[in-house]
């Protein structure tokens, strides 16, 4: 009998070997749970294609921004609140005549390699960006800036073309300072395998589709971040993120269905935040569409938004009248277009409509895309039926959006979203609204007189004061269908701190451990 | 013919792709670019050239093994594929293990108590595996192994807080051949859901058909003989009758394998496994063209290798087709 125990059976070798194999693999957790303490993790929601935050499609991505922000600095920082501050510019202005600008770039910061940072790395990053050949997607705002000097801390520019927002593009896509040395040592291949920047956390560890691990920048200019590490898991499934964050595995995730947040929050744990950022929902109108004024104002006054918001997303939204959300500079809640299926049918009756003959037309939309973006056009299209515009549905995906936006060929109505990190009108209504841009789908000379002469308005209250004009003139006119502003849900363990991004961008340094 | 596969392969993804709707530099147009902002950027990728000009281009650069740029990694293509391909392997091959064994085991188990209860609960377990997809299967692991009974890590190839620091992209081989075994644990404890989820679908079609080869070779008279001369059951079907079964059985595999790496598309994706599927959805979403075309042709490539693999497989097995 002992002999027996002592000399198992090659079956229960096997056996135990399996045992044990399975044991090891679903033993206790150790690295995947997300380490409490030092170590913050993020189940994120986009993956990151590319470090340099001034090529590529990414450089134009704002979901991507918060991990840039995180490496790299910006020539001029952001509050989460939108409002500008320092970044490696301490202070900036115009010269009198508003030809040229100047700069004070920070003294005494460090790349990550400890090499110094100079008013040259500001410099090489403005001309590099303005180069076609870099493939810098704003190379044609960065291009307007030349003939830089360099005296001491302070750098000027002539502009060849006045640009009102040039300061404000600084802290946009693309805005981001790199190291003249190091990349021309490097080169993009080299900087793509290891890049440096002068921002809060280091790049340690890279896996594509999988993570980054980022380490706090002990010598930060701003002060060491509350994390000594920093894990982006690239989970773009949103059941995964949930998934991620129930399981402990995660600290902190964004993005997820309504429902899910509302789940979510309730439990004990966890902590749920939703606030509005600067993402809107709207309805491009074709001017190619044979969409007469009435039709057009008709089908914006048909639509319930405030029931969409509630019903639909949960009451995650805020409606809106005008491109402009409620945080941008031009934002105006006098211009309202209410919702009113009396008026709309007057106005179709007056252009030879009703529900018994109504107008037939096409409408566009993503599925998926943003939240519950297909449920809302069908149910924008149940609206419609009721007062006599009858709409297909034609589902398509962002890149075909993008070709027909581009290319003027949008159907009489397109739903997509428009984001505005900066705030500015001219990147909301100027860039959506005026015609020869190639991603108006409205192009009518009237629109064009009025907003063409605010590119190069020097006067900003005028020119504010001008995109509020606008804003009145378009809903009057009917030439877009603004919806409303999207919230963002992100949800986090309780023993931390959040603060929310107004333009969406999840930066770790806006995480903070609760004392 | 393999090279006419491929060949054909390549024509058809280049051809399709260049007639399929969506513009990749419509991707990258940020707001205020003009109409010649966006003819530089298509220029700077070749994309405003006839069709055939850009196909001999890439064509010409494949024969060289430049398979081009990705336009949203900004990467060279092969460099990308020869990055990310282990990943797949890996996990197939994984998967494609574990439904070998799974589905072999099952298969002499239902064959050795035919016509019993437990046969029948066999079958029924089995209807379920072939019914359910790879994709319900791996958010069923999701919730239970990672959520509710929160065992294994939900997403990625290995922990993040681990330095890995390996030499090929082969995580698991060359942990296990190299005796890393910390890694190689935390790498299989990554692949297990992901690899279970492939594995499932693929295991329920070799229990199906290794069950039916096998019942049907336990009446022939070589078995009989065998039985007479006092042969164990267990002898006789994993012995005698699995010799022959197991034939067909192994070319259906083989090519259900081919299905499995398509399959890691959508499994990758919910688990964040970083292997050429979830690759090759951002391609799409991206329409990065050359990329795009890269993983065509590799998934093609692979599809001709392991064919050719299976029928070498076939002929060792089986004498009469090794001699002609």
């Amino acid at each position: 009998m002992p002999n027996r125990i002592l000399t198992p059976t090659r079956r229960q070798t096997l056996a135990l070997t399996a045992g044990g194999l399975i044991a090891s693999l679903i033993g206790p957790r150790g690295g995947a749970q997300a380490a409490a303490g030092d170590t913050l993790t993020i189940a994120y929601n986009v993956n990151l294609p590319s470090f340099d935050p001034t090529v590529g499609p990414s450089a134009v991505n704002p979901t991507i921004q918060a991990i840039y922000r995180s490496v790299f600095d910006q020539y001029i920082g952001q509050k989460p609140n939108l409002a500008f501050e320092p970044g490696l510019l301490t202070a900036w202005g115009w010269n009198n005549d508003k030809t040229g600008i100047w700069m004070d770039v920070r003294p005494g910061v460090t790349w990550h390699d400890g090499s110094p940072f100079t008013p040259a790395d500001i410099v090489w990053s403005f001309e590099r960006a303005g180069k076609k050949e870099t493939g810098n997607p704003i190379e044609f705002v960065w291009s307007t800036l030349g003939n830089f000097k360099v005296d001491g801390q302070r750098v000027t520019a002539d502009m060849k073309q006045f640009d009102p927002t040039i300061f404000k593009w600084m802290a946009f896509l693309t805005a981001y300072v790199l190291p003249k040395d190091y990349f021309e040592k490097v080169g993009p291949e080299g900087f793509e395998k290891k890049p440096i920047g002068t921002g809060p956390y280091m790049v340690d560890a890279y896996q594509g589709n999988a993570f980054l691990r980022l380490k706090a920048n002990p010598k930060y200019w701003g002060g060491k971040p509350a994390f000594e590490t920093v894990v982006f898991k690239f989970v773009t499934d949103a059941t995964s993120r949930v998934a991620e964050l129930e399981s402990g595995s995660s600290d902190l995730t964004l993005e997820i269905p309504y429902e899910e947040f509302d789940r979510l929050k309730a439990k004990p744990g966890l902590v749920g935040v939703a606030t509005p950022i600067s993402d809107i929902g709207m309805i491009f109108i074709n001017s190619d569409g044979k969409l007469d004024k009435n039709v057009r104002l008709a089908a914006h006054h048909a639509i319930d938004k405030q029931a969409i918001v509630k019903r639909l997303l949960r009451g995650y939204g805020v409606p809106i009248d005008t491109l402009e959300a409620p945080e941008y500079e031009a934002f105006d809640p006098t211009i309202k277009v209410p919702y009113n299926p009396d008026q709309a049918s007057k106005l179709l009756a007056a252009a030879g409509y009703s529900p018994q003959k109504p107008f037939k037309t096409t409408i566009q939309t993503t599925r998926g895309f943003k939240p519950k973006d297909y449920e809302m056009i069908q149910a924008i299209v149940g609206m419609w039926r009721k007062v006599g515009i009858e709409a297909d549905i034609e589902v398509y995906e962002i890149a075909k959006h993008f070709e027909l936006r581009t290319s003027h060929k949008l159907a009489p109505l397109a739903f997509y979203n428009w984001g505005n990190a900066i705030a500015d009108p001219s990147t909301s209504t100027g860039h959506a609204m005026f015609g020869p841009s190639p991603h108006s789908s409205w192009k009518s000379k009237d629109l064009d007189a009025m907003i063409g002469p605010l590119w190069g308005e020097k006067d900003e209250a005028k020119r504010i004061a001008g995109y509020k004009a606008v804003d009145r003139y378009i809903a009057e006119q009917g030439y877009v269908i603004p919806l409303l502003q999207y919230v963002q849900p992100i949800v986090y363990k309780a023993d931390l701190k959040v603060t929310p991004n107004v333009s969406g961008a999840m930066q770790p340094t806006l995480v903070t451990k609760k004392s | 013919m393999a090279i006419v596969t491929l060949f054909g392969v390549a024509v058809v993804v280049f051809l399709l792709l260049r007639v399929a709707p969506g513009d990749p530099v419509a991707m990258m147009i940020a707001p205020g670019a003009s109409a010649h902002d966006i003819a530089e950027l298509r220029a700077r990728y070749g994309l405003d050239q006839p069709f055939l000009v850009q196909f001999g281009i890439w064509l010409d650069g494949i024969l060289h093994g430049n398979f081009g740029t990705s336009i949203s990694l900004r990467r060279n293509v092969l460099e990308l594929l020869t990055e990310r391909l282990p990943a797949t392997l890996e996990l197939a091959i994984v998967a494609c293990a574990i439904a070998v064994l799974l589905g072999g085991a099952t298969a002499i188990a239902g064959t050795l108590i035919r016509r019993t209860r437990g046969e029948a609960m066999i079958d029924a377990v089995n209807g379920l595996m072939l019914a359910v997809p790879d994709f319900v299967w791996a958010l069923a692991f999701v919730l239970v192994l990672g959520v509710l009974w929160p065992v294994l890590p939900l997403s990625g190839r290995s922990d993040p807080s681990v330095d890995a620091a390996l030499s090929t992209h082969f995580y698991l081989f060359e942990s296990l051949i190299t005796g890393r075994f910390g890694i190689a644990r935390d790498t299989a404890a990554h692949m297990v859901m992901p690899a279970l989820a492939l594995a499932l679908p693929l295991a329920a079609v070799i229990i199906r058909i290794l069950k039916e080869a096998l019942s049907e070779a336990m009446v022939q008279d070589y078995v009989l003989v065998a039985r007479v001369k006092g042969m164990t059951e267990l002898r006789l079907v994993a012995g005698e009758a699995l010799r022959n079964a197991v034939g067909p059985t192994l070319a259906l595999t083989g090519v259900q394998f081919t299905f499995l790496i398509g399959g890691t598309v959508i499994v990758e994706r919910i688990f964040a496994y970083p292997g050429i599927g979830s690759m090759a959805i951002d391609a799409v979403i991206n329409r990065d063209l050359p990329l795009i075309q890269g993983l065509v042709l590799v998934f093609g490539a692979l599809f001709v290798l392991i064919n050719l693999a299976i029928d070498a497989g076939v002929a060792a097995l089986n004498p009469r087709l090794r001699h002609g």
